[in-house]
């Protein structure tokens, strides 16, 4: 760029900077400084007369640093820039020195030594800007759609919310249908809607869409490229019935003989092996289970392909794999019961009548194995005590510490469906704390624990026995009464600790987003950004993130959507200023930057015969860590190269000449 | 006797959270020594344990490295890259006897009493152990 001219502005910002250190005297300082052209104090610099005041002198000075010593740049670098930007100038040769919240405001005290300070830190900036240069901001088209991975609730209401506001959303679930756990709910609390009834309609609603296309019974096995423009692989696993043809009119599932144990009951009831995954799937298409069909496993019967109307039967089908281009990624896999065989004191998995809450919601389900029935699943009585435990695994240094957020509303309702089924039934509910923190919780808590026979109590169970007759017999310290209480019951219900689900780990890598100590989804900050990820372009969307009932749900997925909406109909993206740079002659191609970059941005490539380090530059974030990590210098960041820092820590360390 | 010694610090803040914690401070008004000098980088994974060797070779007394608490960093891992280095950096600051003169501590945005305290701690801590001179006994030879 020729020969360094500076100039430096002084700001006064009224009393807050000219009431402690007397800012004309450091613009004469200054003025003395190598390449500092012109020197000045004003009033507030941010003020138009103060902005203008810099852009003329920009042009007739003809100036090509800029220097603005006044609040933190957390305050108006933008500000700031947007002057040089408005002179013709890059607005990364600019550099503010922050006399007011390190100086000024601080060292009041003190008057002459805030102002050998801000001296110095002036003298220091003078140092540094010799070293600027221009930084090209580079911009990538956005392409105009998104993918939605997971079907359930927080999947649907994303999908949902990018398809009307005009986006092309692609959603894949691992399951044959959408609906997620929300699906094998019976009611939801607080206000025991049913749950079918409110989430069916909008997965019709999904289905039809014009800008959605649902992937089924397919899972994401590869993600490359970055923000705005994402490469995803999917996997359409064989369902052996194409879908193409099929009308979904279920006679197939009518006329198998083999049966299996049906996942949506959470196996209490039976399934054929070619089934729907419930009677509302959406898609409504059904799948082979090869693990139970009789033409896979004894090679027999085909009956399924003698009845089938449209001849959609196809035992030959293999893994399909498509290619899907997207901008942003919206990540709605939601969350997993954790394995209560793993407490073992409990006898869940060794006890009939130990069962989990959502098995509890199919049995209360008039669509479940029981037609809604509450039974002893050892010998289909009513039972006539119930005990339900919560926190079973959560809040528990030996399995998961966190809070499951929808346990106690979850076992409250639990208390109404036992009294509703069986309204003379006794029900035990051994709690932590209750934690009735949602919109009408409370109030519904107070409803449910003054009924008859509903007793409360605060304590775990101890080691759960099973008596001859298959109900269960524990002890439990009630820690409000101080008493050891024994009780027998005809079932108890566990309401689990809720983890990420199994796989959900291979899917982070791909994504490159990080994870917190229970396994769940980073959000970006937990409080401000708490549905985006540091990875540009990918959002969450639910109990991906963590642990959250249906309305925290909802909301986190729409605030999720709103986001991506935001982020692809700016129509571009941008790299961050402080991008990391290669100086390719330096480069030896030793890849340490590679192994210390959080965000994946660098790869090593061959070129001309050798091994050279490349920056994605959407991908970068700007930390530096490659920097600091170089042996060679090769690698340096935009505005922090190891010049600048250097020279602005020497002028630092060693006082104002 | 003199003047009282008035060491000469250098402080390297990550942006996002000791640079705003140090700003916390000044919008609090909460007053700590003037004897500190910020010199802000994005992360404080990007701090070069020579960069603080030339802070104490052109003449600071102590040089104080400040980034987001374990498990904050803006960056995912960048404070953790910054204890390693800071840890090996030390074997070797022990060996030059520079050991006390140098240190990291962790200081989130919202710390600005922290931070008041911390700079307060490092500076008597250093006007204690008195000048370096590090410069001037290099300049000698």
């Amino acid at each position: 760029m020729g020969e360094v001219r500076i100039g430096v502005y002084i700001c006064h910002c009224g009393k807050n900077i000219g009431g402690v250190i007397n800012p004309s005297r450091v613009a004469e300082f200054a003025s003395k400084l190598p390449n500092v052209v012109v020197a000045r104090d004003y009033m507030y610099m941010c003020s138009s007369p103060g902005q203008m005041l810099i852009e003329e002198d920009i042009k007739r000075h003809n100036l090509n640093r800029v220097i603005v010593a006044a609040c933190s740049p957390r305050m108006h670098e933008p500000t700031f820039q947007g002057v040089l930007k408005k002179a013709g100038l890059n607005p990364w040769l600019l550099e503010m020195v922050n006399i007011r919240e390190h100086v000024t405001w601080v060292h009041e005290d003190v008057p002459d030594k805030a102002e050998e300070k801000a001296k110095e830190l002036v003298y220091a900036a003078v140092m540094r800007a010799q070293h600027l240069y221009e930084i090209t901001i580079h911009r990538l088209p956005v392409v105009k759609s998104a993918l939605v991975i997971g079907g359930g609730i927080a999947g649907i209401r994303a999908a949902l919310d990018l398809a009307n506001a005009g986006i092309k959303v692609y959603l894949v679930e691992k399951k044959q249908s959408i609906g997620g756990k929300m699906a094998q709910l019976d009611k939801t609390f607080p206000t025991l809607d049913c749950s079918k009834c409110i989430l069916t309609p909008l997965m019709v609603d999904v289905a039809r869409h014009p800008n959605i296309t649902i992937y089924a019974y397919s899972e994401v096995v590869d993600v490359s490229g970055s923000a705005g423009d994402f490469k995803v692989k999917v996997r359409l696993k064989p369902t052996y019935v194409d879908w193409s043809k099929c009308t979904g009119c279920g006679y197939c599932t009518e006329r198998c003989p083999a049966r299996a144990p049906r996942e949506f009951d959470e196996g209490l009831g039976t399934r054929k092996a070619i089934y729907f995954d419930f009677p509302q799937a959406v898609p409504r298409r059904p799948v082979i289970d090869p693990k139970y069909c009789l033409w896979f496993t004894k090679g027999i019967c085909r009956a399924c392909e003698k009845l089938c109307p449209v001849g959609a039967i196809d035992f030959n089908q293999k893994d399909r794999y498509i290619e899907l281009n997207v901008g942003a990624i919206i990540v709605a896999t939601g969350y997993e019961l954790y394995d209560m065989t793993k407490l073992r004191e409990y006898g869940y998995g060794k006890y009939k009548n130990v069962i989990t809450g959502l098995q509890l919601e199919r049995l209360s389900d008039a669509d479940g194995p029981t037609k809604g029935k509450i039974v002893r699943l050892s010998d289909g009585k009513e039972p006539e005590t119930v005990a339900i435990v919560l926190c079973a695994g959560s809040r528990d240094e030996k399995h998961v510490r966190y809070c499951c957020r929808f346990g106690c509303a979850a076992a409250i309702k639990h208390v109404y469906y036992v009294k509703h089924s069986v309204p003379e039934a006794k029900v035990f509910v051994l709690y932590t704390d209750i934690r009735a923190f949602g919109k009408g919780y409370e109030e519904f808590y107070q409803r449910l624990r003054g009924m008859d026979d509903v007793y409360f109590i605060r304590g775990r169970p101890a080691e759960i026995f099973e008596a001859k007759d298959g109900s269960l017999i524990f002890d439990v310290f009630d820690s409000n009464t101080g008493q050891l209480l024994s009780i027998k019951a005809d079932l108890v219900v566990l309401e689990s600790a809720v983890v990420p689900p199994k796989d959900w780990e291979s899917l982070r890598r791909m994504l490159k987003i990080s994870c917190d100590p229970g396994g769940f989804a980073l959000e970006l900050h937990p409080k401000l950004r708490p549905f985006e990820t540091t990875a540009d372009g990918i959002f969450l969307a639910g109990a991906i993130q963590g642990p959250k009932d249906i309305p925290d749900t909802v909301a986190h997925a729409a605030a999720a959507a709103a986001a991506a909406i935001g982020f692809l109909s700016k129509g571009e993206v941008e790299s961050t200023p402080y991008l990391a740079v290669v100086n390719e002659d330096l480069c030896s191609g030793c890849g340490l930057c590679a192994s210390v970059c959080p965000f994946d941005a660098i790869e090593i490539k061959e070129e001309g015969g050798r091994r050279i380090a490349k920056v994605n530059v959407i991908r970068c974030k700007g930390c530096g860590a490659c920097a600091a990590t170089c042996p060679s210098g090769a690698m340096q960041q935009n505005y922090f190269t190891d010049t600048q820092i250097v020279s602005e820590v020497s002028a630092l360390a060693g006082g104002a000449k | 006797m003199g003047e009282r010694f008035e060491p000469r610090i250098v402080v390297f803040a990550c942006n996002w959270c000791s640079y705003a914690g140090i700003d916390l401070a000044g919008v609090s008004r909460i007053k700590y020594p003037h004897n500190v000098r910020i010199v802000k980088v994005m992360c404080s994974g990007r701090v070069h344990p020579e960069m603080v060797l030339k802070a104490l070779v052109d003449g600071a007394d102590g040089v104080l490295i400040t980034g987001c608490h374990p498990g904050d960093c803006h960056y995912i891992s960048g404070n953790y890259k910054t204890m390693r280095r800071y840890l090996l950096l030390r074997k070797l600051l022990r060996q030059l006897g520079l050991e006390e003169r140098v240190r990291l501590e962790w200081i989130s945005a919202s710390e600005g009493d922290r931070w008041a305290k911390v700079a307060t701690d490092f500076v008597e801590h250093i006007r204690r152990l008195g000048p370096l001179r590090l410069k001037e006994v290099m300049s000698a030879e």
